[in-house]
């Protein structure tokens, strides 16, 4: 049971870049995910996805930001200014904030000087991740509110209902992680992994966050949010060119994020199983390497199953994931005092 | 008036909800379930043909864009090879439904011999953009001048570009279009 942390310290130089790294790394990463996320669901469908743009296909994403990047920016005559221009900003900035929390290796040595191969890693990891998560909630919510729309707002709603319903289950089955490893700190939490990633103890819990992760980043088949077949987009209906690109790119950041997130708490981080350990400077390769994989679940589950009904998401929620995420921390605590004792 | 469904109404027999545990079992089962079967078409693999690349191929009867035809050069033909088939007998246009085919004809005289019969189409047009691809046409000729061929790439920038002269009917299309083998 350690608490102490590496007090690392870090030039301002070296942090700036890291930050710019980390924002350019997801800026990068970003386009290869939505071809990716639509190649392979075409993969399940039988066909290829698209491979017209640039070779397999690569620069569509490219050719979709000119698109959207050349269309007039329009907004409705009911919405309101200044919010409605703000809840764009708020999702990326939430979304790049969160992303910066997401370890891609130990502390490395590079030209001498001690680097964390992360963007911060306070003493708080997952409470930072769910505050920013709380903060992300007002970029929909306002968007849905000040769009000045009915299906803008019936978005908003569901979304203001939705997130907060499974962001309990999501925290609560955090708890078994945080308990058994004994710190929230993200780079220890994966330090305590090296004898066994924790979705072997934490199997349940794993499974909960995936199910309340999968309802947090509105991805099928909790996308009641955005349910294109009767709400036409949700929260961001109204909106046009490069603003729907920042919605759309704060969501699939967020997928990146909680990826990013459950590779940290309970596959084991920058960790290999067998034993094998290698060189640093791979650890950021098998951490992407990870969140892929699980971003391929996310975009497997997502060409499988159907939306929910309304009723059957909460119900889901409040009936099923919340009892067995109690449960789970409320176990996996007395175990752990029972062990220790 | 309100109807009244009268006697015959049928009682709906639904099987006991599941409880909390099969709920969740069922639930997660069909889930597993359905993950396999989508997995299964990954598996299976790619059944998109990249069109402009790759082409279906067509069956012999298919009805693509017409052409028309000339004596080929065998000894059986009693002399008419390279002649046009097309006497100019109208018939073809006379059996149009949709009124695309304007034909005009001239006499054949001994310096300028066009078809193997008295008379030749100075001026045979197709307007496809109104042919309905019936095949009438083909049914009507009794020389077999006119047949339906298998092109099917007709589209176009203006619609004049769409109306075909004799001489485009006779050329051999650009790019043949791929037929179905035998059996295939």
């Amino acid at each position: 049971m350690t608490l102490a942390l590496d007090t690392l310290y870090e030039a301002w130089w070296i942090q700036i870049i890291k930050a710019l790294l980390i924002f350019s790394v997801a800026l990068g990463i970003l386009p290869l995910v939505i071809v990716y996320e639509r190649k392979l669901l075409g993969r399940f469908q039988n066909r290829y996805g698209p491979n017209r743009v640039g070779p397999f296909g690569l620069l569509q994403p490219l050719a979709e930001i000119i698109k959207f990047a050349t269309k007039e920016e329009s907004r409705p005559v009911t919405s309101v200014g200044p919010l409605y221009y703000l809840a764009p900003v708020i999702s990326i900035i939430t979304a790049v904030a969160a992303f910066a929390l997401v370890p891609f290796g130990d502390v490395a040595n590079i030209f001498g000087s001690r680097v964390g191969l992360y963007g911060v890693d306070p003493s708080i990891g997952p409470l930072y991740v769910f505050a920013f998560g709380a903060i992300a909630f007002y970029g929909l919510m306002l968007g849905g509110w000040a769009s000045g729309s009915k299906y803008s707002y019936l978005g908003a709603m569901r979304a203001a209902a939705q997130l907060i319903s499974y962001e309990v289950s999501q925290g609560l089955a955090l708890i078994g992680v945080v308990i058994t490893a004994g710190s929230l700190s993200l780079t220890q939490i994966v330090h305590a992994q090296g004898g066994m990633w924790y979705f072997i103890p934490q199997f349940v819990g794993f499974i909960v966050f995936t199910c309340a992760s999968f309802a947090e980043t509105n991805r099928s088949p909790f996308d009641l949010v955005e349910a294109d077949a009767e709400l036409v987009a949700g929260y961001f209906t109204e909106y046009g060119g490069t603003r729907m690109v920042a919605f759309l790119f704060a969501e699939y950041l967020n997928m990146l994020v909680v990826s990013g997130i459950a590779v940290t708490l309970f596959l084991g981080g920058w960790l290999l199983p067998f034993g094998i350990h290698p060189p640093t400077w791979v650890d950021p390769f098998i951490v992407l390497a990870k969140m892929m994989i699980f971003v391929s679940f996310f975009i497997w589950i997502r060409a499988t199953l159907p939306r929910l009904r309304y009723d059957q998401l909460m119900s889901f929620g409040w009936k099923v994931l919340l009892p067995l995420a109690t449960l789970n921390a409320l176990v996996t605590a007395i175990v752990v005092v029972a062990v220790h004792s | 008036m309100s109807w009244s469904p009268g006697d015959d109404q049928i009682v709906v027999q639904r099987a006991p909800a599941p409880g909390a545990a099969g709920g969740t079992y069922r639930a997660f089962g069909e889930t597993l379930r359905g993950l396999k079967t989508t997995l299964a078409r990954v598996a299976e693999g790619v059944r998109t043909i990249q069109y402009p690349e790759e082409k279906v191929p067509v069956y012999p009867r298919f009805r693509g864009r017409h052409k028309l035809h000339r004596f080929e050069d065998s000894p059986d033909n009693g002399g008419h090879a390279g002649l046009e088939k097309c006497v100019g007998c109208s018939l073809c246009a006379a059996a149009c439904p949709a009124d695309c085919i304007r034909v005009v004809a001239a006499e054949n005289t001994p310096e300028q011999r066009v078809s193997a019969g008295e008379r030749y189409a100075a001026v045979y047009e197709i307007n496809i953009s109104r042919c309905i691809f019936c095949g009438y046409c083909e049914v009507a000729c009794p020389f077999d001048a006119i047949t339906m061929g298998h092109d099917f790439e007709l589209s176009d920038y203006s619609r004049a570009d769409l109306i075909f002269t004799k001489e485009m009917l006779l050329a051999e299309p650009i790019e043949a279009t791929p037929l179905r083998a035998e059996g295939e």
